[in-house]
Order: structure tokens, then sequence, then C-alpha cells
């Protein structure tokens, strides 16, 4: 870019009209100061008596003490699953359907509590918990319900059978849709599931262990617990565990693979991303903007599928960087529970060192950092949205997974180019196309090599749509009726 | 309180049609006799007219943009709380259901739990019908090429004479999953579970106008809706052989979509259904759109 980096044009009304804080009430969750593991329908302690703490990433305030649990307790609750397996995976799909319909609404009636309770635990604005996590988990359920009792339609043969128990392993980002991909199709089609959910993020799969005894589910169907990677790795490598779901970073990805090989576990992991947003010079720029801040700042880009890398066609790059910054001058950072929020906080001091440390290399290998004037809340783990310009394809930040509101601009000239910059890359989760010219979009798609593609819109999820990755984002699909098939023998 | 020295008298229900979401009672004046499988007079239901059944097609097709454009899921939900609905009254169906067909009381409520069911089977169609059915095609050449499900329009739905209640239900959800509208014709014998069911669908966040429900004899309401011009379907489920034939040929006019009469007996209605009843008020439609391409260069990454 020709120009120095300016200051954030802050425009008079943005002054002039400060928003008053608004923020959601806290008194519609009650968070208990301690929780056990639930095995077989109830809450215990666990065998060694560990517990840990999880706090809030917006204030480090500490919520609550939780069980957590060791190897001893992976056995018993696999132990519990297994037993419950029996019963479960020989019930009609038309009983199950209706457990599964029951959870839904019960998540629906509970959505605002779970939203508070989710943006406490993981420091997402409420405005995301509130319109996506929560309605997308509610849906996901409600999807999958359905499946129970029409697995022969699925195209996996006349009765395809479950596999057991299902070992699953899900991440800090999403934390109860993720338990909701995981859980929802895996008891829709007959399996009974032991899941370890995120050290920082455990309280919301605890609330819905009390969702499942309010809906009646049978002890041992669903098993939760809580705990750090050793605890996932102990539980991946049960030897009682049929199935094997992970979501989270690349290396341990990449780690469970050599754990389960010789077995005759079934797995699907979903990892990193690097994903490419694509803007070439006929598209509208305004709703291409809105589509590079979803993409990279919803979450705090803490989003395996976040378009963080933006190829921007050369020819318009001028205008776009400068509407892209005057837009991040607007974005409001700070208090998650207040409904104006933009940007929270980030989830945990470990992943905010990963980001600074991200940051800091991207700026010694000669990128250029521009963020837009704002406060950062004192107290809490915290980093302003940013982005990179003059980054080359060898840069570290065009490279690595950053997990955080950091995006790296890179450009090109022709399509082929941009495809071919766009799959440079390890990865291969999600990529984002914006041109107005629909055989543009489709031709660019077919050569991308990244399992969704989003065109003229970014960021989008749907129960009935399969989401997952190539190459080294993991393989497996979640989500749609491809997601039956992980947890089929088929 | 002083002690009551009569049996208290109950209420009658007045049984009226369900039509555009309101439950008005015949333009025709007109009631015919519902007796039990005894004799029993249970209620005079209203004889619908030609009148009513033209009034009936004027709020399906209203309610048809509405339905037919709601997602999936909002209508699977929608279907889902009829289900929850009628949990609710299930008691009072399973009385319907036992005078009407003359069954004893543990053998009406299985089949007024079989119809519950049956609504939540279909909740779980409406999202997953053009997963099933729709997808996209190989073409040889570069363009993108998607077949998907869309609903057919209004449909007129005969009920089954046999079974007032399960079989109902099992030939009116699988019409609406998929974002049709219907006109059902009560059976004629024993309408009254039929005409309560509107009583649950009006509370249950169904559209006005998605169902309408007529009682009368099906030989005079049945011929002027297979020949009109605004309906797309008939299912002619109770419709005995030489009226089936006869509606057939009506609705050759404007090639109505017909779903023929299976002789079924009432064990059928149990069974699990399987997608032919949303197929057979389904439309096709294929989009084309070019790929365009971007050199001959093939991926290598």
């Amino acid at each position: 870019m020709a120009s120095a980096p300016t200051p954030a044009p802050v425009s008079a009304f943005a002054s002039a009209f400060e928003y008053a804080p608004a923020p959601e009430s806290r008194s519609v969750v009650d968070i208990a100061p301690s929780y056990g593991l639930f095995i077989d329908g109830e809450f215990v302690e666990s065998a060694d008596g560990r517990v840990f703490k999880t706090v809030s990433p917006s204030t480090e305030e500490v919520l609550s003490e939780i069980a957590q649990a060791g190897e001893a307790d992976v056995d018993r609750a696999v132990k519990a699953a297994r037993k419950a397996f029996e019963k479960w995976s020989a019930l009609p799909g038309s009983e199950r359907a209706k457990y599964l319909f029951r959870i839904a609404r019960i998540i629906q009636e509970r959505s605002r509590e779970l939203a508070v309770l989710e943006t406490l635990d993981n420091g997402k604005p409420i405005k995301e918990t509130r319109d996506a996590d929560l309605p997308l988990v509610a849906a996901h359920f409600f999807y999958y319900a359905g499946w129970a009792d029409k697995l022969d339609h699925a195209g996996f043969g006349t009765a395809p059978r479950p596999l057991g128990v299902a070992g699953q392993v899900i991440p800090w980002n999403f934390p109860l849709l993720m338990l909701a991909w995981k859980i929802a199709p895996a008891l829709a089609t007959g399996n009974t599931v032991v899941l370890k959910p995120a050290e920082t993020t455990p309280l919301s799969a605890l609330f819905f262990a009390d969702i499942c005894r309010q809906a009646g589910l049978p002890k041992g169907v669903v098993n939760i617990l809580p705990g750090y990677g050793d605890t996932g790795a102990a539980l991946i490598a049960h030897p009682d565990v049929n199935k094997v779901a992970f979501t989270g970073s690349t290396a341990v990805g990449k780690e469970i693979a050599r754990t389960i090989a010789g077995t005759r576990k079934k797995v699907t992991l979903e990892l990193g991303g690097k994903g490419a947003n694509i803007v070439f010079d006929d598209a509208p720029i305004d709703q291409a903007v809105e589509g590079i801040v979803t993409g990279i700042f919803f979450n705090q880009g803490q989003v395996c599928c976040a378009g963080s890398r933006l190829l921007v066609q050369e020819s318009i790059q001028d205008e776009l960087l400068d509407s892209l910054k005057r837009r991040l001058s607007t974005l409001r950072i700070g208090d998650p529970l207040d409904k104006n929020t933009d940007i929270g906080a980030i989830n945990s001091e470990e992943q905010l060192a990963r980001i600074t440390s991200l940051v800091a290399a991207g700026e010694a290998e000669g990128a250029e950092r521009w963020s837009p004037a704002c406060e950062l809340p004192s107290a809490g783990y915290w980093f302003a949205p940013t982005l990179f310009t003059n980054v080359t394809q060898a840069h570290t930040i065009a490279r690595d997974e950053i997990f955080g509101p950091v995006l790296s601009v890179l450009t090109f000239r022709t399509p082929d180019e941009a495809v071919a910059k766009a799959n440079n890359t390890q990865y291969g989760l999600s990529a984002g196309i914006w041109t107005e010219k629909g055989s543009r979009i489709l031709a660019v798609a077919n050569k991308l090599r990244a399992g969704v593609v989003w065109s003229n819109t970014f960021n989008k999820f749907d129960p009935t749509s399969p989401f997952g990755g190539y190459k080294e984002s993991g393989f497996g699909r979640e989500g749609g009726r491809h997601g039956l098939e992980a947890y089929l023998d088929v | 309180m002083s002690e009551r020295t009569y049996e208290r008298l109950n209420v009658f229900k007045t049984y009226k049609l369900y039509v555009g979401g309101k439950f008005p009672r015949s333009e025709s004046g007109r009631v015919y006799e519902v007796s039990d499988a005894k004799g029993n007079w249970l209620a005079n239901a209203p004889l619908s007219s030609r009148k009513d059944a033209r009034d009936a097609v004027v709020a399906a097709r209203k309610a048809f943009g509405g339905w037919a454009g709601a997602t999936a899921y909002n209508r699977g939900q929608i279907l889902y709380r009829v289900a929850e609905m009628l949990e609710g009254r299930r008691e009072q169906f399973v009385r319907e259901v036992a005078d009407a067909e003359g069954l004893s009381k543990s053998k009406a409520a299985a089949q007024v739990d079989a119809a519950i069911d049956r609504w939540v089977w279909y909740a779980g169609w409406t999202d997953k019908i053009a997963q099933v059915v729709g997808g996209g095609n190989p073409v040889a050449g570069p363009y993108f090429n998607l077949s998907s499900p869309e609903p057919t329009g209004v449909v007129v739905v005969l009920a089954p004479q046999e079974s007032s209640f399960l079989g109902l239900v099992s030939v009116l959800a699988p019409v609406i999953a998929t974002g049709n509208t219907a006109i059902v014709i009560a059976g004629e014998k024993s309408p009254l579970p039929a005409l309560s069911l509107g009583e649950v669908l009006a509370t249950s966040d169904v559209p006005g106008g998605v169902v309408n429900i007529l009682s009368g004899r099906t030989a005079e309401i049945a011929p002027p809706l297979a020949a009109h011009q605004d309906v797309n379907a008939i299912d002619l489920a109770g419709a005995d052989e030489v009226l089936a034939k006869e509606l057939e040929i009506a609705a050759a006019d404007n090639l109505k979509r017909v779903l023929r009469p299976q002789s079924v007996d009432n064990a059928h209605w149990f069974t699990t259904p399987g997608t032919e009843r949303m197929t057979a008020f389904l439309e096709t439609k294929t989009v084309w759109h070019p790929t365009g391409s971007l050199g001959a260069g093939g991926s290598s990454y």
C-alpha cells in the first residue's frame, strides 16, 4: 500500500453518540460453587479428588470449582456408557427421537440462561451466544432428533447400526455448540457418549447434564468428564471406546490419529484452519467488508473456519482497506455481557499469550501492523482487532493459525493466482469468495481445496449443512445427512 | 356451598368447520347427524356445500406463499408443536376415536398415540426430504446443477373413511410438512376427531389457511374440488373405486397430481410410512448455472 498507516478516522457521530452500557442480567443463571463429573446419571467427585477452577476470562473472576476426571473416572464413565448402550441402541428410533426433541425444546426454554452462562465462562459477547450459539445448539438437536427414526432413508443401507461408545473431546471456542455437534448425531444413531469439555469452559456441558436429567434421558447415555488434555487422551485411548470425535488443534489431532492407529476405532477430526477470504474487484465493497469483519472477528477470531487471510484483488486494495479500517474503528470492545459489545475477551491467558507471540512474529518478519484506537479493559484477557498489511505467503502470520482477532492481508491479480494462494496452506477448512459474477464463484469454488466455501457471505452455519475440512484441517463431516455417517457402522 | 340436588348437565360442543384459521358453520346452514358405532347420536356436524369448498380453496391458496416460504426448520417446529398440543388433549381424542370407531379405550388410545408420533415423524422430515430426494447432479459439462423439491401448491385430501384420526393424520401431515396447504374432507361417517383436530391446529402456530377441514358428504364436496382450477393436487385416500375414477377424470382437466386410493386395512396406518405421501405432492426444480473456467492448471496443492 502506498499510504502510511494513519490513525483510525473516528467519525463525528461515533464520538457524539457513545453507547450507554446495556448489560444483560446475570441473575438468570445460578452457578454452583462446585460441580462434579456427570457419570451414569449422577454428579460424582473424581476418584482422586482433584479439582480445577474455571474463571471468567473477561474479569478473571473464579466462577466455580470443577471435579477433574482422571483415568479411573474415564474407565467408570466408559463402563456406564457401555452398559447404557445395550438398551439405548435397542430402542425404536422414534423413541430416541422423542428424547432428542425434548432436549431441543428444553434448550430453547433455557436458552437465555445458557447464553449468559456461556458468555461468562467463555468471554464471547452475549450478542453471539444469544443470537448464534444457542439457536444453533437447539436447532442441531432438533435436526438430528428427526433423523433418529429415518436412518434407513439416509443412504447408508437399510438398517445402519450404531458403533457403540463414542469418546468425544471438544474445544472452548463454542462449548455448547460443539457439544451439540457431537452428542446430537451420536444419540440419534443409537450410540452412547462420554464427552470431555475444554478445561477453560466446562460449565455449559455440566448444565447440559442437568438438561438430560430434565428430559428423562436414561442414565449413562450421556456422561460428561471435565478435565485437561490428559483426561481427553485417556478417553481416546480407552480400549472400550468405539468412536473418537475430536474438535481442536491440528497438532492434537495428529496425536490422536497416532494413538488410535491399529485399533478399530472410527474417527472424525475437525481441526485448525487458515481460511482465505477472496475479494474480487467487482465485489460489493460494503457487503464484503461486513463479511471480512464477520469472518475474522466473530468470536474474537477464535474460530477454526475463520477467514484469517484476506486475499484482495490488487486494483481495489486501497479502497477496500480504507473501508475496512473505518469499519473496524466502530467495533465496540469490552464487557461481553453488554448487549452492544462486538468483541469480547480472549478465552484464556494461554491463548492470549499465543496470539501475542504470533503477532510479534508478524511484526518481526516485516509485516505492517494496524489496530483501531480502542481502550481495553484492565482485568481479563484482551486483544485489540488487528490487521497486517504487506504480508507475504512466507510470513508466519500467513501460514500459522493464530486463533485470534488478527487478519493478514495479501493481494492477487488473477483468479488463478487467488486460487493458488488460497490453497497454499496445510489447512483446508473454509474459504470465502466475493464477486458479483456467479460463474466465477463456482469456478473458484471448484478449485479450492476447502470443506466449506462461502460466497458473498461468511461464517454461516446450519444443522442441515455438512461442515469439515480437507487436508490437515481434519476429516469427516459434522452436520447434515453426511454427519450421520461418522456414528454409523457403514 | 349447598349440596347439589341434581346432576350437573354437561355442555355440548358445537362442531364447526375449520377454514382460513376460523371456525365457521357451513354457509349452507345444513348439518347432518353423526352417531357412534352403536347408533347413538353424538353431534350434528356441518354439511359442507360447494361454496364452503370454494372458500376453503381461497383460504388455502392465500396461505400457500407464506407456508411454502417458511424455512423447513420453522415448519418442523410447528408440526412438532401440533404433537405437543395433541399430547395435552390426548384424553379428548381417545374418547372421540373410541366413539367414532367403536373401539375400546385402550385400542383408541393406541390410535391416538400413533397419531401423535406420526406428527413427530413428519416434523423431522421437513428439513430432510430435500436431502433425500434432491441434490447436485454431475452433468457432463461446466455447469453447477442442483435439483430441489418444492411443494406443488394447494392439495385436496379425502381423509380415509375408516380410520377417523390416525388415518387422517397420516394423510394430512405429509402434505403440509413439505410446504403445501391442504383442504381436508373428513371421513363422512365419523368426522368429529377431524373437526376437533382443527382446534389443535389453531393453537399450534399453524398459520390459518394451511389446513382447512370440511365435513359432509364426500361425494358432494369432492367433485367440485377435483375440478377446481386453483387446486394443484388431490389425495383420493377416502374415495371408493367409482368416486376415485370420477375424481381422477375431473382432476385431469388441469393435470392435478393424483394420489390414488390404496386398499388398506386399519392396521396399515400403524406401520411406519415411507416418503411416498410426501413425494406425491412435490415438484422437482433443477437449476443450471455455468461454472466458468480458470485455465487448465489442475490443483496440485
